[in-house]
Order: structure tokens, then sequence, then C-alpha cells
């Protein structure tokens, strides 16, 4: 994308999170636990034309970066996105993303006889057995759950 | 870290072998030990039991401890609203082992992670009861020497069964031969199990289809609550009802089990016959679960 095509300027310092499926900035947004009332400055794009994807999503956070444990879990519900990390308008950081192995709280386990739906102290907790198609499971009950089933629950 | 017993699959072969030589010791020692003397162990059944409850707590005391707990959530603290988190900080100070038993699954897990001493799951909701499938392989062990290369055929209700859950797990520490999984279409094993399996399964809604073929049958109870439509269940039921003709289908050297209680899926008819071998199997609850507990806190000689 050239300059002049740019919906929203560039920023000096955040995060730039690109290639998300479109329809999906939202919740990479409440992946992220950002509501507005932090007081970020965010601009949000969806559904604007991609070469690789046909339509796409991109966020530009101002003012905050993500961690390698953050950009980890945008890959639940963004597999392909990139996440570039910008200091004095350049970008000084690519994030590496990997599902990651554990993931704690955010997610619920759909499975209503499950420890984590019925006790305080229970937290979930997940674990990834397959990272294409994504599959993860309750380490307590063992439910499974799908990309699918993340999205239903983020969006 | 203590050593807790929550799943078939915490267990090593080597481990399953230890606890069945050690339920062989103790039957020859006429169930009778004084390992645990000066111990006190818990029996947290947030669920009501029979068999299990009284088997580790008659196996305490063979082994000269003590237990204390409860047998259902009713007149306890749970009751008022305490939870399952906070129980167990009690009891682990009062005891050196907790036996849990609770309908939600994944609660033994949740409480292990809270505990300081061991925990062993006595059956959480629909996930597993490792100590039960402890019981039925060293039954087939007792009656046959082995259970590498045998074909098992379970029936029943295979969604809900926790005690079918590991069955199959446990039986990926060993080299069984067929597996038939036999039961109605909407109450088969669920997939997040299945792919625990390192075995391959035979699935089928006919047990005549397969009954010849097995070393043992394992059956278990299909319970009404599963369906929906009750002319679905009578149905259901009937076919899966295992009676002489079902036995006389059998090979001559295979065995019955059934983790108990049983309703009325076995004819009683089927009792007196040398193939029915689940009372026997219930008989040998309380020298294996003495075995499980001295592996899991007993004196290492």
């Amino acid at each position: 994308m050239s300059d002049k095509e740019l919906l929203v300027t560039k920023i000096n310092y955040g995060t730039v999170i690109d290639h998300i499926p479109s329809g999906r900035a939202l919740a990479v947004l409440r992946v992220l636990g950002i509501n507005g009332s932090e007081g970020y400055r965010v601009a949000l794009v969806m559904n604007v034309e991609s070469k690789k994807m046909g339509r796409k999503d991109i966020v530009k956070i101002s003012g905050r970066t993500v961690d390698e444990k953050e950009s980890n879990l945008i890959t639940l519900i963004a597999p392909n996105a990139t996440i570039n990390i910008i200091k004095d308008y350049e970008v000084v950081k690519k994030m590496k993303m990997k599902v990651p192995s554990v993931i704690r709280g955010i997610l619920k386990c759909p499975n209503p006889s499950c420890i984590t739906n019925n006790d305080p102290e229970a937290f979930t907790k997940f674990v990834s057995i397959s990272e294409n198609p994504l599959r993860i499971k309750c380490d307590y009950c063992e439910t499974t759950i799908t990309e699918a089933e993340v999205i239903k629950q983020v969006l | 870290m203590p050593k807790h017993v929550i799943s078939s699959l915490d267990l090593s072969k080597e481990e399953i072998e230890l606890i069945f030589d050690e339920a062989d010791r103790y039957e020859k020692l006429n169930r009778t030990s004084k390992e645990l003397e000066g111990k006190v162990v818990a029996l947290a059944f947030f669920e009501p039991s029979t068999r299990t409850r009284n088997s580790f707590d008659s196996a305490v005391q063979r082994m000269g401890g003590r237990t204390i707990g409860f047998s259902s959530s009713e007149g306890t603290s749970v009751e008022k609203g305490e939870t399952i988190a906070d129980t167990v900080r009690m009891l682990e100070s009062y005891s050196d082992l907790i036996v849990i038993r609770h309908k939600l699954d994944g609660a033994a897990k949740f409480a292990s992670e809270i505990s300081k001493v061991p925990i062993i799951n006595a059956g959480d909701g629909k996930h597993e009861h490792p100590t039960q499938a402890l019981i039925d392989l060293y039954t087939v062990r007792k009656v046959k020497g082995y259970i590498d290369s045998l074909n098992f055929c379970v029936l029943g209700d295979l969604k809900y069964g926790r005690a079918v859950n590991s069955l199959l797990r446990l039986l990926t520490k060993f080299k069984p031969g067929k597996i038939f999984l036999v039961s109605p279409q909407q109450l088969r094993i669920r997939t997040e199990v299945k792919d625990t399996l390192n075995f391959p399964v035979i699935e089928t809604d006919s047990l005549q289809d397969v009954i010849d073929m097995a070393d043992v049958l394992y059956v278990t109870r299909i319970q009404k609550e599963r369906f929906a439509d009750e002319i679905e269940f009578e149905k259901v039921k009937e076919s899966y009802k295992v009676d002489i003709s079902t036995v006389n289908s059998m090979r001559k050297d295979s065995m019955i089990l059934h983790p108990l209680p049983r309703v009325n899926e076995i004819d009683r008819r089927v009792d007196k016959l040398p193939q029915a071998k689940y009372f026997y199997q219930a008989s040998l609850g309380v020298q294996v679960r003495m075995g499980v507990i001295h592996q899991v806190i007993g004196d290492s000689r």
C-alpha cells in the first residue's frame, strides 16, 4: 500500500496488525483487552482489498505495543496476521507468532459440566493439540474446541 | 510434587504392573498390612457411591490407616456453598491422601492443582475412573494370566461412561488384540477420548456381529436419561441385553465384566455361567485399591 492510499495516517509509536481475516478486527481488539476506555488512539479498517486475502482488516494502535503472549493469542483468531511494532514511524520489530501451547482465561469451556464452569477458583486452561486446523483441548475435562468455536466466543 | 492418579494415562506400564503385583501380594497376606499405621486418608465423595467408597475405606483400614470424609455433599459445608478448592484445602491439612469422587468433569485434576497431598480420582463426571479400570484389567490378568493380544468388546454407553474411558486408556499401555466398541449411534465414544488411543477401534451398533470374537465382553449400563424418546430407549435396551443366547455365541474361554451396579443389561440367569466374572471382578476391588494406595503413599520396602 503506498502512502497515498492510506486510509489512516502512519503512527509514531505503537502496533500495526495487518492481514486480519475480514470482519475479525474487533475480535483482535477484544483479545488484547482494548475496549476504547483505555484512551489509546485506535484505527480500525475493515474489509479493505488485499492481494493475498481478497478482503482483510487492519488494526493500528497508537501508544501501545503487544508482547509475545498477546501476539500468540491473536493467532487463535487471525492465524496469518502480521504484527509490526512501530517506533518513530518505523517498523522496529515483526512479532513471530505461533499458536500458544497453553491458553489461560479468555476462553470458556463449552462443556457445562466442566469444573471450570462451576467453581469460582477454577480458571480455564486450554492446551493446543493442532495448529492447522486449530484445535485446542480443555486441560480439565478434555473437551476440544475448534477455530469456529474460538471465534464465536471472542467475537 | 505429590503423585496423583487422575487419569489412566498418568500411569506407566511399569506402575500398572507394580500395582497388580502388589494386589497379588496383598491377597496372599489376606489383605492385611500395617504400612498406613498413623496415616489418615480422606474420602471426599461429593457424589454418592457404594462400591468405590466402601472398597477404598476397606483398603485403607486393611492397611492399618484410618479414614475421614463424607459420602455425599448433603449435610457438609459444600451444601452451604463451600467450593471444591476450599474443601480440598481443609482436607489436605487433615489427611495424607485424598480420594475424590465428583459429578463435575475435571474436578479431580482441579483438586490435584490445589492439594499438597496426593489425589486419587475415584470418578469425575463423565471423564475418568482410573482405579475401576485397574480392577478391570487386573481381573483379566487374574483370569487369563495375560492382557496382550486379547480381543475386547465394550458394550453400552460409551459416550458418558467414565469407566469405559479409563479402561480404553489403560489398554493403551498394553498390546490388546481387536477392540470392538458396540453402542447405539448416539452413545458412541467421544472423539477426544478416541484421539488418545494408540490402537484402532471397530465401532458398530451390532453386538451379534462381533460377539463371537470377544475374549472380554465389558458391559456398561445405558441410562434412560440419555434418551429424549422413551420408546427409543426401550428398543436400545433390549438389543443390548446380554442373556443366555448372547453367551452361547461367545467363546467358551471368554469372560463378561461389568463395573456394576448392574440393572438389567445382564440377565440374572447369566450369573451362574462360567463366563460371568463381574462379581469376581468386584471382589478384587479392595486389593487393587490397596495396590494403588501403596503406589501413592505406601512405604517403599
